[in-house]
């Protein structure tokens, strides 16, 4: 009986894996019946979603019936998204979220903020999981056509460089020859080959597989120069020994539109987020005002006529088919301010995250970026 | 029962159940054995087949030949982001040879000597050997890496303000810059004729050395063999227009120097790293070896009045090399592989490049498996060389 042992478990055993071989478990396709099927690609997972896609009015009924906004965000990056001391959420991002929230609740408290990683935050915003995805996303074609609606770009990011105050480089053609510290594997490493070369300079490439070994050796002198997205590089030289020996390049090497979203297929929604930001970006307009978070209610009780129309107070802007009351963008500036203010607060000369010029993302009428379709 | 089992075997070969016969039993277990395993595998691959199918993940290769579009920090043939991704993982693997070749050299003698040192009789030598051998095996190699990369040679002075020694040898935290001399236009025939004349001396050694130990004339094959080379030396510089060289000088332009030899911080730290730690295992392998010599070697050795220095040339080396050399074959093998470490510092090695590779190509079966075949490769042949000179060393010893 002893000598049978063997061969008896060998055998069971390669019945077992037979059986098992097979179909490899996961990915299974699934009909269901549903109103509308949405096929997600997240990190190479194909499943069926089986939610309800919202229509159209259905996230604004389903908002006002929770009291509150959801929205997916981060938690744990500075200046966008982060807790402070007393573990409430701030941030640019968290303040957009705020201000819808101001805008159709009346109260900028009433959000949620959902922390999702990079690799959900497609699926959560297809799913219309979430009401808004306010998370450093970068508007592209693809995520737009497979996402949700990206509503207004409220921040342009790009590559930047990082240099030293006192090495006297201004632009790209100070650092040929320069040695350059970069983290391994992005595309930043591609855009910094890329540009380089295309202006003919050299470089050495000091190149670390984890983001910290990169700024250590750029603080330790070992790079003249260190490179990623401006918002990154703002938040690390701002946990420097000595950020004012540093300084960020006006220059951008590759474009990062960060962008609010919202799901597709209710385009009451998607109208009402816009026009919000909108607000905040207009109330910036010196021809208004400008209009911040003290001045809307002296705004309203005079007789600015340019100023109560941004703030929706004069004629039908559309709050009607929008179902949201008249007062709805006066709610959401008295919440988190214009534009300015928004940016300052965390990212201004006093800001309480960092200090980052703002570039690209300057007024339309200080040449800037940030541009919105009037209110009217 | 055994005692019936076994009598009826004795009586009735013929006719034992096959499910009893330990010749059937012993083959079936072999063949379901393989079966299971052969099994297994292909399970594996139709898994992989299949998911990579269903992510839209290609298993090609034919991302190898598309621009890589990534910088590789140092390089020993010309490369840069417009070439390649074949030509950027052969970058890394020069590197990984670079570091290792050296590596093994260096290792190999700074081992033997603290091996030597470990045995001394001077009880400080024996002290500072035991230290420096417990410090290196019980410290983790990233360790020492980050500690040697960031804590020494980052801390060297920055660029503008080099320790000048002279030569001129700059020294500051991006690298060392060496005064090398290199080749003129004339100087390639200088180069050959150097390398014929030591293949030429080297002919003249062994043949003169043989000659004298067959005739036991005196034969000077030292000399013989300095002439050769000194004669092709003459003769190089003659052709070459007696200017075969010139001296290229680091020269300081912009931010970094330019010319000389450089030897990056990055390369260093590796190297001398993966050196002192892997010197410490070589240390103790030695000393095993050594001290696995009969103690009755060298006390005849004594007897018939060899010097300590010849005794451990001629009597005790020769003995402790069997058990020296195929632990000496794994060390060698994990310096090569230890070398990936350079991830973590910056170098770029063949492992380094490869991850580079496949976040921007996105190909990660393919380049692993191409990594892991080299790391392969380079074992193995690490392995067949030092097995080879493991066999030659048997060979001359007496019959045991």
């Amino acid at each position: 009986m002893r000598k049978l042992l063997l061969p008896l478990a060998s055998l069971i055993i390669l019945a077992m894996l037979l059986s098992a071989c097979g179909t490899p478990s996961g990915g299974e396709i699934v009909e269901v019946e549903v109103t509308r099927i949405v096929e997600v690609t997240t990190e190479g997972e194909t499943q069926i979603v089986s939610a309800p896609a919202p229509g159209y009015g259905e996230i604004l009924a389903r908002v006002k019936e929770r009291g509150r906004v959801v929205c997916a965000g981060r938690t744990d990056l500075l200046g966008f998204g982060y807790l402070d001391d007393d573990g409430r959420n701030i941030g640019f991002d968290i303040d957009l979220c705020r201000a819808v929230a101001a805008a159709v609740l009346g109260d900028p408290e009433a959000i949620e903020i959902v922390p999702v990683t990079a690799a959900e935050r497609g699926p959560v915003i297809q799913t219309g999981e979430v009401d808004i995805l306010s998370r450093n996303v970068t508007w592209t074609s693809s995520r737009d056509s497979q996402w949700g609606n990206f509503t207004i770009t409220m921040f342009y990011d790009g590559q930047g460089y990082m240099v030293r105050k006192d090495s006297g480089i201004e632009s790209q053609d100070d650092m040929n020859g320069a040695s350059v510290c970069v983290t391994s594997g992005t595309t930043t490493e591609k855009n910094l080959a890329a540009d380089f070369r295309e202006r003919g300079l050299d470089f050495e490439a000091v190149i670390f597989e984890d983001t910290s070994s990169v700024y250590g050796a750029f603080f330790e002198g070992r790079c003249d120069v260190t490179t990623s997205d401006r918002s990154q590089l703002a938040a690390i030289r701002a946990g420097a020994d000595n950020p004012d020996d540093y300084v960020i390049l006006p220059v951008i090497i590759s474009k990062e539109p960060l962008t609010p979203v919202v799901p597709h297929g209710d385009d009451q929604w998607f109208d009402i987020v816009k026009i919000v930001m909108y607000t905040l970006i207009n109330a910036e307009n010196p021809a208004y005002g400008p209009i911040t978070q003290a001045t809307v209610d002296d705004i309203l009780a005079s007789d600015n006529i340019k100023g109560k129309t941004v703030l929706g107070v004069e004629g039908d802007w559309g709050y009607s088919s929008l179902g949201l009351e008249p007062d709805a963008l006066a709610n959401a500036l008295r919440a988190v301010g214009n534009y300015s203010e928004l940016y300052d607060r965390y990212m201004g000369p006093f800001g309480i995250a960092f200090t980052l010029p703002r570039g690209a993302n300057e007024h339309w009428t200080n040449g800037g970026l940030i541009y919105a379709p009037p209110i009217k | 029962m055994a005692s019936s089992t076994s009598h009826r075997k004795s009586q009735d070969r013929k006719s034992i159940p096959f499910w009893r016969d330990e010749r059937v039993l012993t083959a079936a277990a072999q063949v379901i054995s393989a079966i299971i395993v052969i099994g297994g595998l292909i399970w594996i691959g139709v898994n992989l087949l299949e998911a990579a199918e269903q992510r839209g993940l290609s298993l090609g290769f034919d991302f190898i030949n598309d621009p890589a579009g990534f910088p590789i920090s140092e390089s020993v043939i010309p490369y840069d982001d417009s070439y390649p991704f074949g030509t950027a993982f052969l970058v890394g693997l020069l590197n990984t040879l670079k570091v290792s070749i050296i590596g093994i050299l260096l290792a190999t003698i700074l081992g033997t000597l603290v091996g030597l040192a470990r045995i001394s009789t001077n009880w400080i030598v024996n002290k500072i050997a035991l230290a420096y051998i417990e410090l290196h095996r019980n410290i983790p190699l990233l360790v020492l890496l980050f500690i040697w990369y960031f804590a020494v040679f980052n801390k060297l002075p920055p660029a503008k303000g080099s320790l000048e020694l002279p030569g001129p040898i700059y020294l500051n935290q991006r690298g060392l810059y060496l005064s090398w001399p290199r080749l003129t236009e004339t100087g390639g025939v200088f180069a050959v004729s150097l390398l014929v004349g030591l293949i030429l001396a080297i002919i003249t050694w062994v043949y003169l050395r043989r000659l004298r130990e067959r005739s036991g004339r005196s034969t000077y094959f030292a000399g013989a063999s300095l002439a050769v080379i000194l004669v092709s030396a003459v003769l190089g510089l003659a052709l070459s227009a007696w200017q075969p060289l010139w001296i290229d000088t680091p020269v300081f332009e912009g931010f970094n120097f330019t010319g000389g030899l450089r030897l990056t911080p990055e390369f260093t730290a590796l190297l001398v790293g993966l050196v002192m730690y892997t010197a410490a295992f070589i240390a103790e392998v030695v000393r095993a070896g050594i001290q696995a010599v009969d103690f009755g070697q060298m006390e005849a050795a004594k007897a018939v009045g060899l010097k300590p220095m010849q005794i451990l040339g001629l009597v005790i080396i020769p003995q402790a090399m069997r058990v020296i050399i195929p632990p000496l074959i794994s060390q060698f093998l994990n310096l090569t592989k230890n070398s990936s470490l350079a991830l973590a510092i910056g170098y770029a090695d063949v492992f380094n490049v490869g991850r580079i590779m496949i976040n921007q190509a996105g190909r990660a079966v393919p380049v692993f498996g191409m990594v892991m075949v080299t790391y392969l490769a380079l074992s193995l042949i690490t392995s067949l060389i030092m097995n080879l000179y493991n066999r030659k060393i048997l060979i001359s010893e007496r019959a045991t």
